[in-house]
């Protein structure tokens, strides 16, 4: 009777000193759906997938797959049981073909030499029964982020998984990518096999899932069926509450302006043109959002205007002076890259960037009494867990790291706020927080320049809204007068020009 | 009232006993890899002694004996420590930068080649202007050596690997030009002698201990080295910097640091920090400059900021540590093959890295076991 049940787990407890990170959780997967695990940060579902997939051991509680009761003390062993995970960060290798990634740890060998037309024709028959096209023969490093997901997709098909764990899977990708591997789990689940989705986009929760399970400080505080529910009742389970939702529509953005990009070329690192010729300008009050699909000159035209790279023509002015001149407060896209130092304490990365200030440094020596109040000033203002100014940042979860890089350039003494997807892998509750921090600096007069990928993002926070389109902007809109679908079609470049005012 | 003066004490002893095992578990991980492994080498040395024919507690005993149980003895240790403490410094001053600095043996080379030149150039100068333009010239000369390799990186990219390795052997080559061409003594294969007024005095001229030792004042000079850098990686600006660019790159670059400079200065100051290594050769001991001077303390340094962790006042320690097996190896010359002291002394740094690797991953694998996951 238990047979139409692919995963159960029952009372599973998992303790790490004094956390419980998983409390009595139960959780039953249907064979051949589409489950979606949801929750803050820190509410347990990592923690509740390595138990799933043999990286941890539970305190208490047992899981039966298929319906038996299943021992699993490794990945080894769940891979044995039909279980494979892909992780929020692949583990493929970059000089290595997608053929080899895909079959590296499982190689067809005939005396001693690799067989790989075994595994090619495996592998092709997998990908036609799945309408997946992938060239085997490319270097996974020079593929799309999503892709090298795909990749990891086949990883798991290669080896006869029946159960698939995806965790966070469309944090990196753009939207016609989700919508493609959104695509390909829906024909993984038309062919039996059952997928556990864990997210943090609710929108994605009810496209895609038919269940949902919700934890909340390692219990779970619902169990529902996705077409019986909305994104108020879930998130409502998520967060024990109501959010406050500020929205854009009460600020008048004023006549000054801040920002002013004229005719502007930007070179990347490689030397081709990827900013051909942008110009607009953003006011006191206004937050501009920038969409388009990644890789359309977004990356380059942040750094021009924050003086990381030196246009080829064109200007920009900052309140009349060059970036280079300014002071620039920039919430970067890849905090883990540019926005912190993972070795450094919270103080030592409130310190980046601003080690200048004569707040915090004289022309030798730093001032750290005064670093550590001001860092304790950031703690208490943007509810920073562990409150601890000499924590070491690699050890906080990352919505905690990103509300830090926001409050240290937020504070920073300058007309303009650069921000390139500032709630990129975030939690509702800390991507709340961070719209809302931003919502106030507008109202407070400051200008922002909002790049995003996330649409609904856009729409909800900026004034007005350009798309870029392959260097270029492809229109500028009133976001109260468009909609999600008309900026998806300027980010795919379906109408070309529709500007009227930049 | 007894009973909650005893619970009084049992959260007490609870709360100290809790603090002891944390400082033990910090003390094991520093602490403990070093020794276990220095114990591992020195049994499986003592079997090689055994093999040729020694008694190794004999050995080992007189080794012991030799290096720390006359004062003689620890002036000799301390005397082979001192270069190793410039040049484990300079490695580490560079690391921190995220450099590999395989240079200091060069900028040690022509740092000790400048000191002379000063100190048989100016003979007239006063002492208390000469010792100083002594250690300028060394310091100097290392700087400019390793500001090349720093140059050459910040312009041009081009790998500091490559190109301190090359300078070392240019140092060597112009150095020894200098020496047989220029300003060779007939008969001899040194330099002139530095003026008197150069001459770093031996610790047992001005106390009385470690007589015939020629441990000399430049350790004071590396002791405040290591001070000076340890306040201006943890305490500065530029400190800061150099260590934001260290751990990331790219992070310096958002920060819009001005690289070039950081990864110039770097190099600069690595440099000046290996040239005064040969001071203690050259002013403290021979006071001439002659090839060969260096015994390869720029090579055994990096074993030095390694097994330190880059830690200035660890470099201190470990190099008198190394002292310890070079001048102990001496000690024994007569019993034991030079060579086999060498195998035990490859051997035991050998331990220490590779054990103080496994126990790290020890500790950390226990602290991930007790962290709570995302």
């Amino acid at each position: 009777m238990t047979e139409e049940f692919a995963v159960e787990m029952k009372n599973i407890t998992k303790t790490f000193g004094d956390i419980k990170a998983n409390d009595l959780v139960n959780l039953t997967v249907k064979k051949g759906e589409i489950h979606a695990i949801v929750g803050e940060n820190g509410a347990g579902k990592s923690t509740l997938m390595n138990i799933l997939y043999g990286m941890y051991h539970p305190d208490n509680g047992k899981i039966l797959i298929n319906g038996k009761e299943a021992a699993i003390n490794s990945p080894a062993d769940a891979i044995k049981l039909g279980i494979g995970m892909v992780h929020q960060h692949f583990m493929l290798v970059s000089t290595l073909s997608v053929l080899e990634n895909i079959i590296l740890g499982d190689e067809t060998v005939k005396n001693g030499m690799l067989n790989l037309n075994v595994s090619r024709e495996k592998i092709k028959s997998i990908l036609n029964s799945f309408n997946i096209s992938i060239d085997l023969n490319a270097s996974a490093g020079e593929l799309s982020v999503g892709t090298q997901q795909k990749i990891e997709i086949l990883k798991l098909l290669y080896r006869n998984a029946q159960i698939l764990i995806l965790d966070e899977p469309t944090a990196v990708l753009t939207p016609r990518e989700t919508a493609e591997l959104f695509k390909t789990m829906t024909e993984l689940k038309n062919s039996g096999r059952t997928i556990i989705l864990i997210t943090h986009k609710l929108n994605e929760v009810l496209s895609v899932s038919d269940s949902v399970t919700v934890l909340r400080k390692g219990k779970v505080t619902g169990n529902l069926k996705t077409s019986e529910t909305d994104i108020k009742v879930i998130a409502r389970l998520i967060v024990g509450g109501e959010l406050q939702e500020e929205s854009q529509n009460n600020i008048t953005p004023g006549n000054d302006t801040v920002l002013e990009i004229n005719d502007l070329h930007v070179k990347n690192s490689r030397g081709n043109e990827t900013v051909k010729g942008i110009s607009l300008n953003i006011s006191r009050g206004e937050i501009l959002g920038i969409a388009g699909v990644e890789g359309n000159g977004q990356t380059e035209l942040v750094e021009a205007v924050c003086g990381m790279l030196k246009p080829e023509s064109g200007e920009i002015k900052i309140n009349g002076k060059l970036p280079s001149h300014t002071v620039t407060a920039h919430i970067p896209a890849n905090r883990h890259l540019h926005g912190m130092v993972k070795e450094y304490t919270l103080s030592e990365n409130v310190l980046l960037g601003r080690e200048s200030e004569e707040k915090f440094s004289g022309k030798f020596f730093l001032n750290y009494n005064s670093l550590k109040d001001f860092t304790n000033e950031l703690i208490a203002e943007y509810d920073i867990r562990p409150g601890d100014s000499s924590a070491v940042i690699g050890g906080l979860s990352g919505g905690n790291q990103q509300k830090l890089v926001a409050a240290r350039e937020i504070t920073k003494d300058s007309p303009l706020l650069i921000v390139s997807h500032p709630t990129r892998g975030l939690d509702i509750r800390a991507a709340e927080f961070v719209h809302n921090a931003l919502l106030n600096e507008c109202k407070n007069g400051r200008a922002v320049f909002l790049v995003s990928s996330d649409i609904n993002e856009l729409l909800k926070l900026s004034t007005r809204i350009a798309v870029m389109f392959n260097g270029r902007l492809n229109a500028v809109l009133n976001s109260n007068e468009t909609s999600e679908n008309e900026i998806g079609e300027y980010m795919l470049g379906l109408h070309i020009n529709k500007i009227d005012k930049a | 009232m007894r009973l909650v003066n005893i619970c009084w004490v049992c959260i007490l002893i609870k709360l100290i006993k809790r603090k002891i095992l944390n400082n033990i578990s910090k003390f094991t991980s520093y602490i403990a890899g070093p020794v276990i492994s220095i114990i591992l080498a020195l049994v499986t040395g003592g079997i090689m002694i055994a093999l040729t024919g020694q008694d190794p507690l004999l050995v080992y005993s007189i080794m012991f004996a030799d290096t720390l149980g006359n004062s003689y003895g620890i002036g000799q240790v301390l005397f082979k420590a001192t270069p190793l403490i410039f040049t484990g410094l300079s490695i580490a001053f560079a690391f921190r930068a995220g450099l590999f600095n395989i240079g200091a043996e060069g900028q040690m080379t022509v740092g000790a080649f400048a000191a002379a030149w000063a100190g048989f150039t100016f003979v007239n100068l006063p002492w208390i202007i000469l010792i100083p333009l002594s250690a300028a010239a060394g310091f100097a000369a290392g700087a400019l050596w390793g500001g090349i390799a720093g140059i050459l990186k910040a312009k041009y990219g081009s790998h500091e690997v490559i190109n301190t390795i090359m300078l070392n052997f240019i140092a060597l080559a112009i150095t020894s030009y200098l020496v047989n061409n220029v300003y060779l003594v007939p008969a001899t294969i040194h330099t002139p002698e530095i003026s008197p007024n150069a001459v770093l005095l031996r610790f047992d001229s001005l106390t009385g201990i470690f007589k015939g030792s020629p441990f000399n004042t430049s350790f004071v000079l590396a002791i405040a080295a290591c001070i000076i850098v340890y306040v201006l990686i943890n305490k500065t600006r530029f400190g800061y910097r150099i260590k934001t660019y260290g751990h990331s790159p790219n992070a310096a670059e958002y920060a819009r640091m001005k690289i070039k400079k950081i990864l110039t200065s770097a190099m600069v100051i690595a440099g000046g920090i290996a040239g005064l290594a040969g001071m203690n050769f050259v002013n403290g001991y021979k006071h001439y400059f002659e090839l060969g001077f260096s015994e390869n303390a720029g090579y055994v340094g990096i074993a030095v900021a390694l097994i330190a962790r880059n830690n200035p006042f660890a470099i201190i320690i470990v190099s008198i540590f190394f002292g310890i097996l070079d001048y102990g190896g001496l000690t024994v010359n007569t019993m034991v093959p030079k060579e086999i002291v060498t195998i035990l002394q490859g051997m035991i740094i050998l331990f220490i890295i590779s054990i103080t690797k496994i126990s790290e991953k020890f500790i950390n694998q226990r602290k991930i076991n007790r962290a709570p996951a995302d």
